[in-house]
């Protein structure tokens, strides 16, 4: 038996075959020469009938697909013998291009005349790359830069997942993901999650596994293993016994005592949002809006960013859907709004930032949320990401209110927010936690490093500590700020403003009891985490969690918290988590 | 030479599935055809056999094209073309 040890990322044991994702494909050297071996007439023939294969792969993949999967993988199929294309490669490869070479060119040229195009035709644009590179790759020999087909399930192992990789993964086939690299925030560990897959990141070595041996992957400990035995088979055995128990979640968060705890889902459009609601999550507490962005080269409409958003509301009629706006830049640049050649995208204009650059475009969005609450039933709290000062906030709030959006409030990202926050709340209703990039920005760690997953922990005490800052800026603002009392003549309760996590951080059963013990006042996470984060918060009373949170922020170091709380929870052993 | 017009019927235009339906319909005839606006040069027709360069012409419905062939016994072959044309195949 061969180990690995790498940091598990999401829960669950299983065991398969090992499938290796292909290393992503090299661009073909600007300028390659055909062989001196080869004529052009070879190479020319050689680049159809890698036209051909790649044809029909893509049509026997469409023929296990449905609706518009299959007219995708059809209209795909057709252009790796288009006329056009072939007919521009072989121009190149007669002016001496190699083979591959020349179809990346064509391939690159003619997605280029699509995405002038616009609209559906810069959609297929996409097509065309995915193509080019299909038949580079037959050209030399080597496996498409895909996910591997297989009739059985299998544990994918690969360097590290983008999210173009994890677009076709399919969850029946796919029954764990390893990487090599990549961090517990990462894409991989992301995406894990709302598969509900289990899964290993920064598991050194794991590229040379032999393809289709079986392992033994943990989810929870982060070990991979080669040949597993009995001991395996059975560790196995036990996980789907506990997992049955941990598939439900009733629709109330609520600690032992009874202290209530909302948990809500983090969705990016309207079919997450039903899969939430049918999950039985207690609202939205973070609507990501990037879906109705991403893929544009210019800013959508009113009527479809009303349409959008209103599919979202509709799945909550009388619950509270928190939106976030438009969070461009960094990992999700958008044309219209970011710059690209920014040395820092992570510390550049991204998020609420963009407005700085590009006004408009959020006041517009603010005014699409408005339209579709006032159409819907759901109770819309609206909040702008990237926050750093009260003077951002302030600003935001104003132009929430000038489109009549009563509730306004911010992501707490940054950790000046964080230390700040007893201003912030003067001007806005509510806050939000976002601690994938709170935990990066306090550690300077870049999210998608997986050499600094360890910097990159949510349990680091200064990340805890930011925590703290914030929900303690709430109650410093409700007990001394008279613009609070202000605002309305009635008596007001001096409670605090709400502070609520909607990083992946929530989605932890056991740094759920730490929130819980800051005085964090809902937790929004992945659906599929609802229900272990609700049965851990059912062992623990309020002053149980609070006496753990003050151990953890105490904690010299994040492996330290971890233990420390997960000691103090004994009921973690009996669930199996 | 010979040539035959055309009204786009599809709702979406010469894109996506009539557009593959069209080249693929064209491709198996054999013969070399170009299809051209009605309002354009001829030396700005493509090949019809081609779906991107279809795609890259981006006519839409209700729109008149020129089919042409250089294959004078191809009227036949040109009509059945037409037809895929005339339908509309996101009825």
């Amino acid at each position: 038996m061969q180990n690995f040890v790498g940091v598990g990322v999401s829960r669950g044991r299983v065991i398969g075959p090992v499938r290796h994702m292909p290393a992503a494909l090299a661009e073909p050297p600007v300028g390659e020469k055909l062989a001196s071996s080869t004529t052009p007439e070879t190479a020319a023939a050689a680049l159809k009938e890698a036209g051909a294969a790649v044809k029909a792969q893509l049509l026997a993949r469409a023929g296990g697909a449905e609706g518009t999967g299959k007219d995708v993988l059809e209209a795909t199929a057709l252009m790796a013998t288009d006329p056009m294309l072939i007919k521009a490669a072989v121009k190149l490869i007669n002016s001496g291009s190699s083979a591959e070479r020349a179809i990346w060119e064509a391939g690159e040229s003619v997605a280029a005349m699509l995405k002038g195009l616009g609209g559906y035709m810069a959609e297929r644009s996409h097509d065309v790359q995915d193509v080019k590179s299909r038949i580079v790759a037959q050209l030399r020999g080597v496996p498409a830069p895909e996910i591997p087909d297989s009739d059985a399930p299998f544990i994918l192992v690969a360097e590290d997942l983008a999210p173009a990789d994890t677009a076709t993964l399919d969850p029946n086939k796919v029954v764990a993901l390893v990487t090599a690299s990549g961090g517990p925030q990462s894409h991989t560990a992301i995406i894990a999650r709302a598969l509900g897959l289990p899964a290993v990141v920064a598991a050194t070595g794991v590229g040379g596994l032999a393809d289709s041996g079986l392992v033994f992957v943990d989810g929870s400990t982060g070990q991979v293993s080669t040949d597993p035995g009995d001991a395996e088979h059975a560790a196995v055995a036990l996980w789907q016994e506990q997992a049955s128990l941990l598939s439900v979640f009733d629709g109330e968060g609520r600690l032992a005592d009874g202290t209530l705890l909302p948990l809500l889902a983090n969705v990016g459009g309207d079919s997450d949002a039903r899969e939430a609601a049918a999950a039985n999550a207690q609202g939205v507490g973070l609507l990501r809006t990037e879906f109705c962005f991403l893929g544009n080269d210019t800013e959508p409409s009113h009527a479809v960013q009303v349409a959008a958003y209103r599919g979202v509301f509709d799945a909550f009629p009388g619950q509270k859907v928190v939106v976030r706006t438009l969070d461009a830049g960094a990992d999700k640049p958008l044309p219209f709004l970011t710059d690209t050649s920014e040395a820092n995208p992570a510390l550049g204009v991204r998020g609420y930032r963009t407005d700085t650059t590009t006004p408009g475009v959020l006041a517009r969005q603010l005014a699409a949320i408005a339209d579709a609450a006032k159409q819907s039933q759901a109770v819309v709290w609206v909040m702008a990401p990237m926050i750093s000062t009260a003077a951002e906030a302030a600003h935001f709030a104003a132009l929430c209110t000038a489109e009549g959006l009563k509730i306004p409030g911010v992501m707490v990202e940054v950790p000046s927010a964080a230390l700040t926050a007893r201003h912030l709340f003067d001007h806005v209703e509510f806050a939000s936690l976002g601690t994938n990039d709170l935990t990066q920005y306090a550690m300077a760690a870049d999210r998608q490093l997986g050499t600094l997953a360890a910097l990159n922990d949510p349990w680091q005490p200064a990340v805890l500590a930011l925590i703290r800052a914030t929900v303690e800026g709430a109650a410093s603002q409700a007990r001394y700020s008279a613009a609070h009392a202000l605002e309305d003549s009635a008596p007001r309760d001096s409670a605090p403003k709400p502070v609520g996590v909607c990083g992946e951080s929530a989605a932890d059963p056991v740094l759920a009891v730490v929130l819980a013990g800051l005085g964090v006042t809902s937790l929004s996470m992945t659906p599929r985490a609802l229900p272990a984060v609700s049965a851990v918060l059912r062992t623990v009373t309020l002053p149980q969690a609070r006496a753990l949170a003050m151990e953890a922020v105490a904690a010299a170091s994040a492996a330290e918290a971890l233990e420390l709380v997960r000691a103090g929870l004994p009921a973690l052993a009996e669930l199996g988590l | 030479m010979i040539e035959r017009s055309a009204t786009i019927a599809s709702t979406v235009g010469l894109h996506a599935r009539p557009a593959s339906i069209f080249a693929e319909a064209a491709g198996e005839l054999g013969i070399e055809v170009t299809i051209a606006r009605a309002s354009d040069p001829v030396d700005e027709a493509v090949d019809a056999d081609s779906m991107l360069a279809l795609m890259g012409l981006g006519v839409e419905h209700g729109e008149l094209v020129v089919l042409r062939t250089e294959d004078d016994t191809a009227a036949e072959a040109l009509e059945s073309l037409v037809r895929i044309l005339e339908t509309n195949h996101d009825a």
